[in-house]
């Protein structure tokens, strides 16, 4: 079938078109962020200007206010602070409750995992009355260590599932072969199959951060305090003044906060995606 | 011979021949993560049904038992009969669609183009990014004075300035914008299932299917389409889930408003139980998710389960 050369302009033309619909769509918001953070408000607040570039010289005076004026800083270290700590608890439960489950042979361990992953689908907005009922009986209202005890309640189980996917995938006979020449199942854990498998650790160690980077609700509903609030909760809600939105240090904070979750996530995708379709496909 | 019988008589404690049994060591293993599982989700799950079924308020902290006269209280508001459509509303369009986008996306990003991998990486960026962070990026882009996207229309021509939308002070827009947010920030995901379904599908089937004829429309919606269901389902599931709970783009971009035209069953549960205190009448209004919730498990369950078979 030969086609006539017009219409095969006609097609790569829409198809770059729809490139670049997707691209746009896409990307625009976080171009918006970036030029809304480094224009001068004169810039920002003047409808006459063409607002897609720079009208006046950029400037870093919301990047100086934001660090020196606000508690940006704060809240990045207290992210920091919960990513770690909420990481460490992650590991400790779900590694040897994935391994556990991908060695359990039959019904019984298949039935476990899929009740664990299920928990991960009950929201927060039905769990955060209670929770801040406990919250407020372990003492940790308006606290971020609140949030440290919340949040494995959803990384606990998305991890568990992954790593037991993770854990099926590795041989059995290497463990097998260790208890035979006299390791303790516990040894065969620790000494076999915990170092094969440090690129499910690392991708745990990835996804648990960036769900509790992610995470709003919980944060929302147990931290009124500024200096507890994690980045996400900070830059979203603490940056307005009565009625005023500061825009260029609200854009500049979500810039910074946003980037290394970008990259993370661009890294681990594949991973994140076999994980949530439990591995439906290969 | 002498290493042989060396090593056999070790002396070994009770507490060590324990472990050493798999299955005691197995659920040794798997306790802490249930144990936390149950306490902080198992526990407070049922604390939820028990608060929409007393007369728990946080002036009041009695657990009185009053049966279902939270629901029928919360049934016949009529703001949050609004609140429950709103949410269908919300959910549906939202997820039909980024569901388009995604499948779109996908056809586009199947063609190998210059720059594929570059253009691939931003897609998922909407995905990726915090929500509450991308929120605030569209709040500021519906802005009612300084809208981009109103700064754009009027620059083309389509509309003056007195005629420019106010998108999130008017109802209808008001939903129009976090449905277009939330399908935004779900369509990467939906690429992404898409694109990991059919580069599943085998080369030679759609082969075959082309030497009998069938063209580009019959191949996709009679082969690849049936074939790829189930992943597309597990996908549909999970966004459906998150945006029939959310609070956050809500929360931040129209608190509701205006008039409760974009109240959602979570903002709805944080207003009542939270802000206000009515922690009973909150539950119930929480509760509301459940049946989805319900229907959304026996789906999962069903298709974990084809896929054992």
């Amino acid at each position: 079938m030969r086609r006539s050369p017009l219409v095969g302009v006609l097609q790569e033309t829409s198809f770059y078109g729809a490139v670049a619909f997707f691209f746009v769509l896409a990307a625009f918001p976080f171009y918006w962020m970036v030029i809304t953070s480094f224009k001068t408000n004169g810039d920002l607040y003047n409808v006459s200007n063409i607002p897609f570039w720079f009208n006046d010289p950029p400037t870093l005076e919301h990047f100086r206010y934001l660090f020196e004026k606000t508690l940006f800083v704060t809240w990045l270290l207290n992210s920091l602070m919960i990513g770690v700590c909420v990481t460490a608890i992650t590991l400790v439960t779900a590694l040897p409750a994935g391994y556990s489950l991908a060695r359990m042979t039959g019904r019984s361990g298949e039935a476990l995992g899929i009740g664990i992953f299920l928990t991960y689908l009950v929201p927060p907005t039905l769990l955060f009355l209670p929770l801040s009922r406990v919250v407020t009986l372990l003492g940790l209202q308006n606290s971020m260590w609140s949030l440290v005890v919340i949040y494995p309640t959803f990384t606990i189980p998305f991890c568990t599932w992954l790593l037991m996917g993770f854990f099926k995938a590795l041989p059995v006979e290497i463990e097998e072969a260790a208890v035979v020449d006299g390791c303790s199942l516990f040894g065969a854990f620790i000494k076999m199959a915990i170092p094969l498998s440090v690129p499910g650790i690392l991708t745990v160690v990835i996804f648990t951060f960036t769900l509790t980077l992610q995470e709003f609700v919980y944060a929302l509903t147990f931290i009124s305090a500024s200096d507890q609030k994690p980045i996400t909760l900070g830059v979203a809600t603490d940056l307005i003044r009565g009625d005023v939105f500061y825009w260029g240090e609200i854009m500049a904070g979500a810039l910074i906060a946003s980037i290394p979750v970008a990259i993370a996530y661009n890294l681990f995708l594949d991973r994140f995606i076999s994980g949530i379709t439990g591995g439906a496909v290969k | 011979m002498v290493a042989i019988a060396d090593s056999v008589p070790k002396p070994v404690s009770r507490f060590r021949f324990i472990l050493d049994r798999r299955d005691v060591f197995g659920s040794l293993l798997v306790a802490p993560a249930i144990l936390y599982v149950l306490l902080l989700v198992g526990v407070p799950f049922l604390m939820a049904v028990y608060y929409s079924l007393s007369a728990y308020t946080i002036y009041d902290p009695t657990w009185r038992f009053v049966g279902l006269a939270n629901f029928v209280d919360v049934v016949e508001n009529p703001a949050f009969r609004q609140t429950l459509y709103n949410t269908f509303v919300f959910t549906f369009g939202s997820q039909f669609l980024g569901l388009i986008l995604g499948k779109f996306g996908a056809l586009v990003l199947l063609r190998p183009f210059p720059g594929r991998k570059f253009v691939r990486a931003l897609i998922i960026l909407p995905w990726a990014v915090p929500i509450a962070l991308a929120t605030v990026a569209w709040q500021w882009m519906f802005d009612s004075l300084y809208s981009v996207i109103n700064w754009t229309l009027i620059a083309l021509g389509f509309i003056t300035r007195d005629q420019a939308p106010n998108w999130l002070g008017t109802p209808s827009l008001a939903m129009l914008s976090v449905i277009i947010v939330n399908a935004w920030r779900f369509f990467p995901f939906a690429i992404v299932i898409f694109l990991a379904g059919i580069t599943a599908v085998p080369q030679d089937v759609l082969d075959a299917a082309t030497v009998d004829g069938a063209g580009f429309w019959r191949r996709n919606y009679q082969i690849i389409m049936p074939m790829i269901l189930p992943i597309v389902t597990i996908g549909l599931v999970f966004g459906i889930v998150f945006t029939f709970t959310d609070l956050s783009i809500v929360f931040l971009m129209t608190m509701g408003g205006p008039i409760g035209a974009t109240s959602v069953l979570g903002f709805a549960g944080f207003q009542t139980g939270i802000v206000s205190g009515d922690v009973s009448h909150g539950a119930a209004i929480s509760l509301f998710m459940l049946p989805v919730l319900l229907i959304v498990v026996v789906v999962m369950l069903r298709f974990i389960r084809r896929r054992e078979i």
